[in-house]
């Protein structure tokens, strides 16, 4: 009985490693094929690379290659990354507290309006966005489309929604007493919101970054609108689609590449890893 | 008095503003203008004004094969998409809840395929349904698996995209599925244990209702993510093989997301691809509302 039940065990044990050996088994693919060359990927891409130091070629390959620019599409990445989630997690913060503290009819249909964001997909407003931005420019002279300010502004947009919703849940929970205490002694509004809110909503704003951090850093379809495939301004996943469709059959350098994109991101997330989890399920159960 | 309510006022506009103004320019009135748009015949053309003509950009996509056809496969694709992620989700969550070694280490790798975008994605598996899966074939000896050409087949494409959505999204839902199953009593099971159930009664009778709000969200999830699925499609087949349908050539794997985008672009029909972008998000709002109405009847009181 009790051996019968162990090899239960084992057999689940061995189950749970063949599944995970699946899962990781395109990470392997995509590394030995990193440190090939192109004509080693074709002859067989399943062995192992017959001199690692190819690897360093290819990555250097990528990132001097005036027709890639790769070390420019990173430069990009985080610029837009950062000041993405710092205005998107400031201004929505900012937002969400005076809508929960100023309880009139007009706060809450601003509130419902943000809500109604949640549900609208980017396919119903991705044309007419273009468009508009582009009138925008005519109208008024400033550029959206092509910018840094117009991607992280579109960002601000379309990440304000659900941030909104999570801090407006996690500030209704704070004693409105902390408030006044600080407002009567002399705080300003701003002051208190500076000053004692911000700091209590550190672990909600942790969340949130970490949320928008994977989609931004992912994103395809809204930069590929905003700022165009091939143009001057390119994110990592635009710069590899313009030369993953250029280079046809380029495998090594395509492989090279999604290592190079894959990389920061799992080195991130297994560093962070509880909060990532946490943060990445809380956001989906609202 | 009057003094504090003014000051009250300024501050709540000051602080509500950056984000209001941000999410009405980029998402609301472009949502009413392709609203307006959806019933004319835009073009996107500068100082070209849209001439309103009613519901016939509507019409037309109910007469055009390539649309109908384009829904039939989304539907598919989602379907098998919501089964297989929920299923491959709740046997890693099964795995990684009980008692084995190096349970976190198995949770963190079933989850970080889930942190690679979409486009990466699918770049890597065009690699794979290309070239490894012939080579693993050859290097078996196995025939059929070394000649096999997955991207050319319809069917096979299909299967392939949701294989890769599979692998992208189901450690996602595995740890949605591991925070129900840790709350679940283990007097429960215990106590059933006891009266002899085995088990796949206990799995079936007690441990399955008792997460069935965890259905609700899973099944949400995965149907919306598959139905708007986009960036896998356009690295892994960008809409093709081609296929017949209706004597018209149409392709195998443009779903509705990747539809909408190639009308507009590619065929250059701004407002027809505006109309069926709205007829998407009333099909998912209608889909989604009905899924969690339902699934909401069907989870037991605590």
């Amino acid at each position: 009985m009790i051996s019968k039940k162990r090899l239960k065990e084992v057999l689940l044990q061995l189950l749970t490693l063949i599944l995970f050996l699946i899962t990781i088994f395109p990470f392997f693919i995509v590394i030995i094929n990193s440190a090939k060359s192109s004509l080693e990927i074709v002859t067989n891409p399943i062995k192992l690379p017959d001199r690692w130091m190819q690897l360093f070629v290819n990555i250097k390959t990528i990132w001097t290659n005036p027709n890639i620019r790769y070390a420019s599409s990173v430069y990009t990445s985080v610029i837009i990354t950062v000041f993405s989630l710092i205005t998107i997690a400031l201004f929505s913060a900012m937002a969400a507290w005076v809508l929960v503290r100023r309880k009139t009819k007009l706060s809450n249909f601003i509130f419902l309006l943000f809500v109604s964001g949640l549900i609208i997909p980017f396919q119903v407003v991705m044309f007419p966005l273009v468009s508009f931005f582009r009138m925008i420019n005519e109208a008024i002279g400033l550029p959206m489309l092509r910018t840094y300010h117009g991607m992280i502004f579109a960002y601000i947009g379309f990440g304000a929604p659900l941030a909104v919703f999570m801090f407006h849940g996690f500030i209704k929970t704070i004693p409105l007493e902390l408030e006044e205490a600080a407002w009567i002694d002399g705080c300003t509004k701003p002051q208190i919101f500076f000053k004692i809110i911000l700091p209590i909503l550190k672990p909600i704003i942790v969340t949130i970054c970490i949320l928008n951090a994977i989609w931004i850093w992912n994103d395809f379809l809204l930069p590929s609108l905003v700022l165009g495939i091939g143009q001057n301004i390119q994110t990592i996943p635009l710069a590899i689609a313009a030369f993953a469709g250029s280079f046809v059959k380029k495998w090594d350098l395509i492989m090279t590449a999604v290592l190079m994109a894959a990389t920061p991101i799992v080195i991130g997330f297994l560093l962070g890893q509880k909060h990532i989890i946490k943060g990445m399920i809380s956001g989906s159960i609202k | 008095m009057k003094n504090k309510q003014s000051y009250d006022r300024a501050v709540f506009w000051m602080f509500v503003t950056p984000a209001l103004f941000a999410f009405v320019m980029v998402v609301i009135i472009p949502f009413f203008m392709g609203l307006y748009y959806s019933f004319t015949d835009w073009t996107a053309v500068a100082g070209l004004k849209p001439n309103w003509i009613g519901f016939k950009n509507y019409t037309k996509m109910f007469s055009d094969y390539k649309f109908l056809y384009s829904l039939f496969r989304t539907f598919i694709f989602t379907l098998l998409s919501v089964i297989s992620i929920n299923i491959v989700a709740l046997l890693f969550a099964i795995l990684v809840t009980r008692e084995i070694k190096f349970k976190n280490f198995y949770r963190a790798g079933f989850f970080i395929p889930n942190l690679i975008g979409g486009l990466v994605l699918g770049y890597i598996w065009q690699f794979i349904f290309k070239s490894v899966v012939p080579a693993i074939g050859s290097a078996l000896g196995i025939q059929k698996l070394a000649n096999v050409l997955i991207l050319s087949n319809p069917n096979l494409t299909l299967f392939g995209l949701v294989f890769a959505f599979t692998w992208q999204y189901a450690g996602y839902i595995m740890m949605i599925y591991v925070a129900a199953l840790l709350n679940v009593p283990q007097e429960l099971v215990e106590a059933a244990s006891i009266d002899g159930a085995n088990y796949w009664q206990k799995l079936k009778n007690i441990t399955i209702p008792m997460i069935a709000h965890a259905f609700t969200i899973t099944t949400f999830l995965t149907l919306v993510n598959s139905f708007k699925q986009y960036d896998i499609i356009v690295a892994l087949t960008n809409g093709g093989p081609t296929a017949m349908f209706r004597g018209d050539v149409v392709n195998s794997t443009e779903l509705l997301a990747v539809h909408i985008y190639n009308v507009a672009f590619k065929y250059n029909k701004m407002a027809e691809g505006q109309a069926r972008a709205i007829i998407f998000f009333i099909m998912l709002s209608v889909i989604s509302i009905a899924q969690v109405y339902y699934n909401k009847k069907s989870e037991v009181e605590m």
